[in-house]
């Protein structure tokens, strides 16, 4: 009888081409490019080599996209420009600017039903992790692997070592998966799962949407994960069916079929479990230049991280929710989806901001439902700007910049020194706790509005009666 | 890529834990090609005041010749996938990093370039860290065949190293080709694989098997 496997295990095992000198050559399904890749590009032209699967390769415009046409430079004009000549060149499908299918590559690619669960997806970016929301293996790699996998569509990979994370109970109201991901980076830190595939389970995950997943998955990586993993369920299955590139008839039933096995065996083994409690996550807030510099909103500003408080210009003791900010962030491939938009326009429905708030929504079909929906006006109403999709703000890299001390509430998932701009003073948290700083110009406990919101509306209602 | 068997040279110290790879490369960098070089960029804001006048507190640039070896905290190379990181530290002159820890993908993109990570206990780090903090730019070596890390008077640790990044590391060996000789294996894979999961491939041409 075969050993109880996880997961990760059985994927793993489905696409070993071959071993040799303990590791394992995989087959790779999707291979994802962005602008980043021009390295990987470079390699094969110095080798002369071709790319081996074109048609499982895809590349899309994010990282240097402008969140407005006059906000272009001659840099994010050349990136997206050398993107779109090497994968043409290459006869690889890319959307570029202008193409209704573009947005952030871990938003659009899914959206567009190519990431499938048992896959396994990679691309050189280290946010791949989001990808295993659906039950893929999904991970991030460094430019000579992406040179590898396009010369062979494979790649050398030891097995990572297994982690398992039990989220029991549910989530309180207005705690996202944006809170649960900080809270378990608070609690195992940023190099607790390194080496790991982190699977998660439990009732909280069953109960996440698919947003949620890909918000917890994106987020393992600040574990220091190689990937994170929820095994695909009906949730999974509802939320691919009929998108563009996904399989469509005889094709789907046989997938789903297969779908429907792709979990761990009892009994499979990992090197760590770890058991939380969803009732116990609160909003959770960074104050600090690491994602497990985190606290939540009701807390104060801990002891210890000279180095880190004197670059946040903050001090020891002091609460959370009096941190000041001068800029607010939503969108990333972390909280740049629907569910998010909405949980930020719940928050600023009937309100203005205090400080600028940029949202630069995870894809154009994102941006286009929010304009359809006229979620797009809510956000202008209440005083935001409304760009366009791309990385924007989460890295800086697009000409959208936060000045240097200014703290900036932001809905993405890394808050590391500079990242936003040099100096830039990051505060990582979910998007309905970004909308509620960016109303009242500090860290602000979200609860405190929808609440006083509720006892508003009883007020009027009482009123009206 | 550049053998790794033994090397003797320069060390420094940034005892700091978490060094990400946007400190290594900061983002705006990034779009310099490979050919231009990374070196003058690393850990550019920490090495530098907002004005672009250098920091005296840094060691890094403190030293007449350029580093061989790096030690440093936990979770170095943490964050961002980029290469670019590893770039910067190879063309800076960095050969060998010395850490408490390394994040996956950093060592990952290390290992593809030539660039030897090493992780050792408390007390080796404690002991060479405390020699560089007084003596920066003394001569460090770490021999790969040995796997030694060694300084000053018969001072020095012994470290282990993952086989396989080892053996790629001495031989300097470029991974493609070697997986080119498995042209046939991958082939052979392509097909059963494709079998088994007809629906991988529903929208695309010219995968194997289909017409
Ligand atoms: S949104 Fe941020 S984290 Fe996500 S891919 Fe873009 S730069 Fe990376």
């Amino acid at each position: 009888m075969n050993a109880p496997r996880t997961i990760v295990q059985k994927i793993w095992d489905t696409h070993r081409i071959t071993s040799a000198k303990g590791a394992d050559l995989l087959f790779v399904d999707r291979h994802l490019l962005h602008e980043g890749s021009h390295h990987a590009f470079d390699k094969i032209a110095a080798s002369g080599r071709a790319i081996r699967h074109p048609e499982l390769t895809f590349g899309v415009a994010d990282h240097y996209a402008p969140s407005r046409p006059e906000r272009a430079t001659e840099a994010t004009v050349t990136m997206i420009d050398r993107l779109a000549r090497n994968t043409k060149h290459h006869g690889v499908t890319s959307f570029g600017l202008g193409d209704s299918r573009r947005g952030i590559v871990h938003v659009a690619m899914p959206e567009q039903g190519l990431t499938l669960p048992g896959t396994i997806i990679v691309c050189g970016d280290s946010h791949t992790a989001t990808h295993g929301a659906f039950g893929a293996f999904a991970f991030g790699i460094g430019a000579s692997e992406v040179a590898h996998v396009l010369a062979t569509q494979a790649l050398w990979q030891t097995p990572p070592r297994m982690m398992r994370i039990n989220v029991n109970g549910h989530l309180p109201p207005a705690v996202t998966a944006k809170d649960l991901a900080l809270h378990i980076i608070g609690q195992i830190g940023t190099g607790g799962a390194t080496g790991h595939a982190v699977e998660y389970g439990g009732d909280a995950i069953s109960a996440l949407s698919m947003e949620g997943r890909m918000t917890l998955c994106n987020m393992t990586i600040e574990m220091g994960a190689r990937s994170g993993i929820v095994p695909p369920d009906e949730v999974t299955f509802a939320w691919i069916d009929g998108r563009p590139m996904a399989p469509s008839g005889r094709a789907w039933s046989a997938a789903v079929d297969q779908w429907r096995g792709l979990r761990s065996d009892p009994g499979a083994v990992y090197d760590h479990v770890l058991d939380m409690d969803a009732h116990q996550v609160a909003p959770m807030v960074t104050w600090g230049t690491s994602p497990e510099h985190v606290a939540p909103v009701t807390g104060v500003v801990p002891e210890g991280q000279t180095d880190a408080l004197d670059y946040m210009g903050l001090h020891a003791g002091m609460p959370i929710a009096q941190i000041n900010v001068q800029r607010a962030f939503i969108g990333s491939c972390t909280n740049g989806r629907w569910s998010d938009l909405l949980d930020a326009a719940a928050v600023l429905k009937g309100r203005q901001v205090r400080v600028p708030l940029l949202v630069s929504p995870g894809s154009e079909a994102i941006a286009a439902q929010a304009e359809a929906a006229g979620i797009a006006d809510l956000f202008r109403a209440a005083g935001a700007e409304w760009g366009s999709s791309g990385c924007s703000l989460c890295v800086g890299m697009n000409g959208d910049q936060v000045a240097p001390g200014e703290h900036c509430a932001s809905t993405s998932n890394r808050n590391f020194r500079g990242r936003q701009g040099p100096g830039a003073r990051t505060h990582l948290m979910s998007p309905a706790m970004v909308a509620a700083a960016a109303v009242m110009g500090h860290v602000t406990d979200v609860r405190d509005l929808t609440l006083a919101d509720m006892a508003q509306h009883t007020i009027m209602r009482e009123a009206r009666a | 890529m550049t053998p790794f068997v033994t090397e003797t040279g320069p060390g420094v110290a940034l005892p700091m834990d978490n060094i990400d790879t946007d400190q290594l490369i900061p983002a705006r960098f990034m779009k310099r090609s490979r050919t231009e070089g990374y070196g003058e960029q690393l850990l550019f804001d920490l090495r530098h005041h907002a004005d672009g006048s250098k920091r005296g507190d840094m060691a890094l640039n403190h030293l007449s010749v350029p580093p061989m070896l790096l030690i440093t905290g936990a979770n170095f190379g943490c964050g961002s996938s980029r290469e670019a990181a590893v770039y910067a530290l190879v063309d800076h002159g960095i050969r060998c990093v010395v850490a408490r820890s390394f994040a996956d993908i950093f060592r990952n993109n290390a290992m593809r370039n030539g660039l030897l990570t090493v992780v050792c206990g408390d007390a080796e780090h404690s002991a060479l860290t405390a020699y560089l903090s007084v003596a920066p730019g003394e001569a460090v070596t770490a021999d790969l065949k040995a796997q030694t890390i060694s300084w000053g008077q018969k001072k020095g640790f012994a470290f282990d190293i993952d086989a396989n990044a080892r053996r790629r590391l001495l031989l300097g060996m470029d991974e493609l080709s070697e997986t080119l000789e498995y042209s046939k294996e991958i082939e052979d894979f392509e097909r059963r694989y494709l079998q088994h999961h007809p629906w991988i491939a529903p929208h695309f041409r010219g995968f194997p098997g289909r017409a």
